[in-house]
């Protein structure tokens, strides 16, 4: 069989490695190449997800497995079921747009340094890719743990801000604590399990009884570092000093995608592995889920910083994506993983345009804007439809999902969801407040000689095909997400079937079947 | 006292049977260094250096020939005497599983510290050690041997017979094997500590403090062993093994001291807490060759010496003296990583980082299975190969005026500029040392704490949870520096990475690629490792 995911992550990696042999002239099209090797991963992707059954009765497709360090028991195995085909699809759609995005990012005028950057960006896609794909608990640590130091890289010697080395040190430190303490109870799962030497195989450690105590540390291990990944409160402080300190680009890919395998890691690892633990743990995450999305939002409203404000916006989501996972509901899981989706593309968008408007004029404080539609009318349209995607407007992608999850969680936790609920408001107000502060008012002054009659155009025909794909994305995903639903259901399902819930009655009518057509 | 050894008190003499093809690789070593003593004495100025690399590079790969298609194939105990009952044969060496890979471990990295150290940089002979150690530093004598071209062309030998006392001390198969070897291997190091070219001071204090509280040390391990054999009745390892496991009511009282006595030997050696004191001053004061050198080889063949007294000899008894041990493991970690994060030198925070992995390693040890002995050994050599490069690069950072060596961290801003080879490389091997995947480091935490949960029982775990945590505070050491050298502007006052000659570039990468190559696909290595992992006794 074609090792199709093998050949998918390779093909960044490969990239990579001719970019920086790259000669180091200024004329030589770096950027071109990178963003080639790019698309070409794109175009594999969509091949191998035509090869995906929908139907299938096994978890994982395009599975590989080939020994790896027999004598730890690891296994290099790759496989994919709906939602981590969903991510790798996201994940491979958003790399070519921050790459486009990232155009001027470092001058052509430092040939070195801009492969660097292309390189590290393309490296960290290979990780993306290999990341959602990996079936053996170690594989995915060892990648869940490496894909740092290309962020890392890209924060501190790539970022914007004057901050960049501090935030790019908390990023690490604070992800690095989690994964270490993940390491232990990653090493302490595989003595739970059959050990040997696959004894990491998912597969493997899948429906093991444990005794009470040892499954409820492991499971706190794994969680904690999905949850300082994720980012939930009260271990989200890193995300807004890393993204605000970051290129555009690396926001987002940092916040788009990083960070959804902590969500990630949450439904494949710790239900699936800690089904016990799990139930035992989840009145306190619902609550620090709700917690995230109502400090998320209230902190993103008095952001000046509009980077900031877009992180702390995330922090809020990434509550609902959480709170999702552990209603242990059908509706609210396939509510989350669909989630995890349009927040990449509509995070994507935020970050990425915000940054068009950054680059412009040169500040990311709020009040240095105002009556911008009026010089840059395409710019602003496409903010209000970033925005309005972020606040989840329904016939956007996000409506729908949001509204999964708290459906999903009503079934379960009636409070929860009715206070979570408050966050949608908070949303509105977050976003549409931004969106008048910059936008709307008198035609903006000059100041200090850079200003919108100084020369400032609209978005370019680059920056427009930096939105196209991901107004699409909103609008194909808030219009027709029954493909996207079809794909993700079975694995929701089988994750809950491995936890041992079923749907409090009366059962809702299971998203993508009959709500949604 | 009937166990009481047949050898001292037997009528006749009995001549100890010896393999000689299982000590040809030792026999090798040791001949070839007393070669280049006379070298050092007869051969003209100018041919010595040539002559006392190559005569170290041959012993060196002659030795590491004779054990992988010699001495391999004549494993068992030698140098030996037949027991009181006459059943067995007790071994002075004993060349089994580990043997065989710890010496071979040895004679590997050594080949890659001398290909550092002859490092000449345009001078007649090696760059970093200094043409005279007898004179006073900044003595009239000194000038005149600078002028005279003079060189202590003698590290090399020194360094030979140090390699040599390596391998006996990790197939020591008794108590005064084991001294004699720690002696053998001490004994060179401390002179070559003394002997840096630059900072000569600071070189001489290092060298004076090691030698005092190295001489202190190997008093305990002798105060021990005299314990033991107290106990025992026999020096051989063995014999002190079924001693215990026999029981002997009325001396229980000599046992523990005396193991923890000789332990007390062995954890000066590889520095652990509380026994680490001298690991910063003589890590900076040493001529940084001889760092790398001494910190690879000299951890590797402690170690290895310390599995075989704990695993053979005293595992026995362990549940009475292990918790110390613990608790040094315990500290050693959470000193080694808290103290490594105040320091500014590169190479104390090296030496610091180094007490850190001390802890990593003695988890392992404490695992008490045979997991755990792959797992070390795993380590020692990973580790071994991470730190050679990563002195040799510091080695190479040079103050641009006074040509010495910059090793405060803030000399090295911006240098990820100037220098992105060096400086990549070293970043990479910063990030093995923190253990993060896809490099040798962090597999080789991975075996030694898997073995630590899996098989250490409890405080296994413990020691376990403590090493992650302090892991995460070295890791922002290592970050440290990595911002120090990408993420900050150049300092004012230049430094350079010297060009050095092809042999050191070759050294220094070889290394680099072993530590991402072990990192990615470890498992030869973790074969050999695991099929090695048995001690005959």
């Amino acid at each position: 069989m074609f090792p199709w995911l093998s050949v998918l992550a390779a093909i960044p990696l490969f990239g990579a490695i001719v970019v920086l042999l790259l000669p180091n002239r200024p004329t030589v099209p770096s950027k071109q190449v990178a963003l080639g090797f790019s698309l070409l991963t794109l175009v594999v992707a969509v091949a191998a997800a035509t090869r995906f059954d929908t139907t299938a009765l096994t978890q994982f497709q395009l599975v590989e497995r080939h020994t790896w360090i027999p004598q730890l028991g690891a296994t290099y195995a790759l496989g994919v079921d709906g939602m981590a085909l969903a991510l790798i699809l996201m994940s491979v759609i958003l790399t070519p747009v921050c790459l486009l995005a990232a155009w001027h990012d470092v001058p052509d005028e430092q040939p070195q340094r801009q492969q660097n950057y292309l390189a590290l960006i393309l490296v960290l896609e290979t990780f993306m890719i290999g990341v959602f794909a990996a079936t053996d608990v170690l594989l995915f640590y060892v990648i869940f743990e490496a894909m740092l130091i290309p962020v890392y890289f890209l924060i501190g010697s790539f970022g914007t801000g004057a901050r960049r080395q501090y935030a790019a040190t908390k990023f690490l430190l604070f992800s690095l604590l989690g994964g270490l303490v993940m390491l232990v109870a990653v090493i302490g799962v595989y003595f739970q399990g059959p050990g040997g030497a696959d004894g990491f195989l998912l597969d493997k450690l899948t429906g093991l009884t444990m005794d009470p105590t040892t499954e409820h540390l492991l499971f706190l291990g794994f969680f904690f570092a999905f949850a300082v990944k994720a980012p939930m409160f009260p271990v989200h402080t890193w995300l807004p000093d890393a993204a605000s300190e970051a290129t555009p680009a690396t926001a987002t890919l940092l916040v788009g995608v990083l960070d959804k395998v902590g969500t990630f890691g949450m439904i494949r690892f710790c239900l699936q592995m800690f089904p016990n633990a799990s139930q035992w743990a989840t009145p306190v995450i619902i609550v620090l889920a709700v917690v995230s999305v109502l400090y998320g939002a209230f902190v993103a409203i008095g952001q000046r910083d509009m980077m900031r404000l877009v992180a702390y916006t995330s922090v809020s989501h990434f509550g609902f994506i959480v709170l999702g996972i552990f209603a242990l509901t059908t509706t609210a899981g396939s509510g989350s993983v669909l989630y995890m989706i349009n927040h990449g593309f509509s995070t994507a968008a935020l970050f990425l345009v915000v940054g068009m408007l950054i680059r412009r004029r040169g500040s990311k404080d709020i009040d240095a804007y105002g009556g911008w539609q009026r010089v840059t009318p395409v710019l602003a349209g496409v903010f209000l439809v970033s925005g309005l995607s972020a606040l989840a407007l329904p016939g956007l992608g996000s409506f729908l999902s949001e509204f999964l999850v708290l459906a999903g969680t009503f079934q379960r936790y009636q409070v929860a969801a009715a206070v979570a609920t408050a966050g949608i408001i908070l949303a509105a107000l977050y976003v549409l407040w931004m969106y008048k502060r910059t936008m709307t008012g008198a035609r903006p002054e000059d100041v200090e000689g850079v200003g919108p009659s100084s020369g400032i155009l609209d978005l370019s025909l680059r920056e427009k095909l930096v939105v196209a794909p991901l107004i699409a994305a909103f609008l194909v995903l808030g219009f027709y997400p029954k493909p996207t639903l079809d794909a993700i259901n079975p694995a929701v399902k089988a994750t809950l079937s491995h936890v041992g819930v079923s749907d409090p009655a009366p059962t809702a009518p299971v998203a993508g079947e009959g709500s949604t057509k | 006292m009937t166990t009481v050894s047949t050898v001292v008190m037997a009528d006749t003499f009995t001549s100890a049977s010896i393999s000689y093809s299982a000590l040809m690789p030792m026999l090798i070593v040791f001949v070839v260094a007393l070669a280049e003593v006379l070298v050092a004495g007869f051969a003209t100025r100018e041919s010595r250096h040539a002559l006392q690399v190559g005569l170290s590079l041959i012993g060196l790969l002659g030795a590491l020939a004779a054990l992988l298609l010699g001495a391999r194939f004549h494993q068992g105990v030698t140098a030996s005497v037949a027991d009181a009952a006459g059943s067995r044969q007790l071994g002075a060496v004993v060349v089994d599983g580990p043997t065989i890979f710890l010496q071979a471990g040895v004679l590997v990295l050594a080949l890659l510290a001398v290909l550092i150290m002859s490092e000449r940089l345009g001078g007649i002979g090696a760059d970093a050690f200094t043409p005279m150690g007898a004179a006073n530093p900044g003595s009239v004598q000194e000038r005149a041997a600078q002028r005279a071209g003079l060189t202590t062309s003698e590290a090399f030998p020194l360094m030979m017979l140090a390699v040599g006392g390596m391998m006996l001390f990790v197939a020591a198969g008794d108590l005064l094997t084991l001294f004699v070897g720690l002696e053998v291997l001490s004994l060179p190091l401390y002179i070559l500590t003394g002997l840096a070219r630059r900072r000569r001071l600071l070189s001489q204090e290092a060298a004076l403090k090691y030698f005092l509280l190295g001489a202190f040390s190997s008093a305990f391990l002798l105060f021990g062993a005299a314990l033991l054999y107290g106990y025992a009745g026999s020096v051989y390892l063995s014999e002190i093994a079924s001693a215990i496991s026999a029981g002997q009511p009325d001396r229980e009282v000599l046992l523990v001291p005396g193991v923890l006595l000789v332990l007390v030997g062995l954890l000066f050696k590889v520095g652990a807490v509380p026994f680490h004191s001298w690991t910063p001053d003589v890590y900076q004061g040493a001529p940084t060759p001889v760092t790398g050198f001494m910190a690879a080889c000299t951890k590797l063949a402690a170690f290895g010496a310390m599995l075989r007294v704990v695993y053979v000899g005293a595992a026995g008894d362990r549940w009475n003296w292990s918790v110390v041990v613990v608790v040094i493991a315990a500290l050693t970690m959470i000193v080694g990583a808290v103290m490594s994060v105040t320091q500014t030198d590169v190479k104390r925070l090296l030496a610091y980082s180094s007490i850190a992995h001390a802890g990593f390693i003695l988890t392992g040890v404490l695992a008490f299975d045979v997991t755990g002995v792959s797992a070390v050994m795993f380590y020692l050599v990973t580790y071994g190969l991470t730190t050679i490069a990563a002195f040799g690069i510091v080695y190479l950072v040079r103050d641009v005026q006074s040509g010495s060596e910059a090793t405060h961290l803030s000399q090295w801003a911006g240098l990820g500029r100037k220098h992105p080879v060096a400086a990549a490389t070293f970043a990479f091997l910063m990030l093995a040392f923190a253990g993060i995947p896809l490099t040798s480091g962090f597999v080789a935490k991975l075996g030694a704490f898997g073995a630590a949960v899996g098989h250490g029982g409890a405080s296994g775990a413990v020691l376990a949870v403590i090493g992650v945590l302090s892991s995460a505070i070295t890791v922002f050491v290592y970050v440290r520096i990595i911002v120090m050298m990408y993420f900050t502007e150049p300092a004012e006052n230049a430094v350079e990475v010297v060009s050095p000659s092809i042999l050191a570039k070759v050294a220094i990468g070889f290394c680099a690629v072993l530590t991402l190559a072990l990192g990615i696909a470890p498992k030869l290595l973790l074969d050999w490792a695991a099929n090695a992992s048995l001690f005959l006794s």
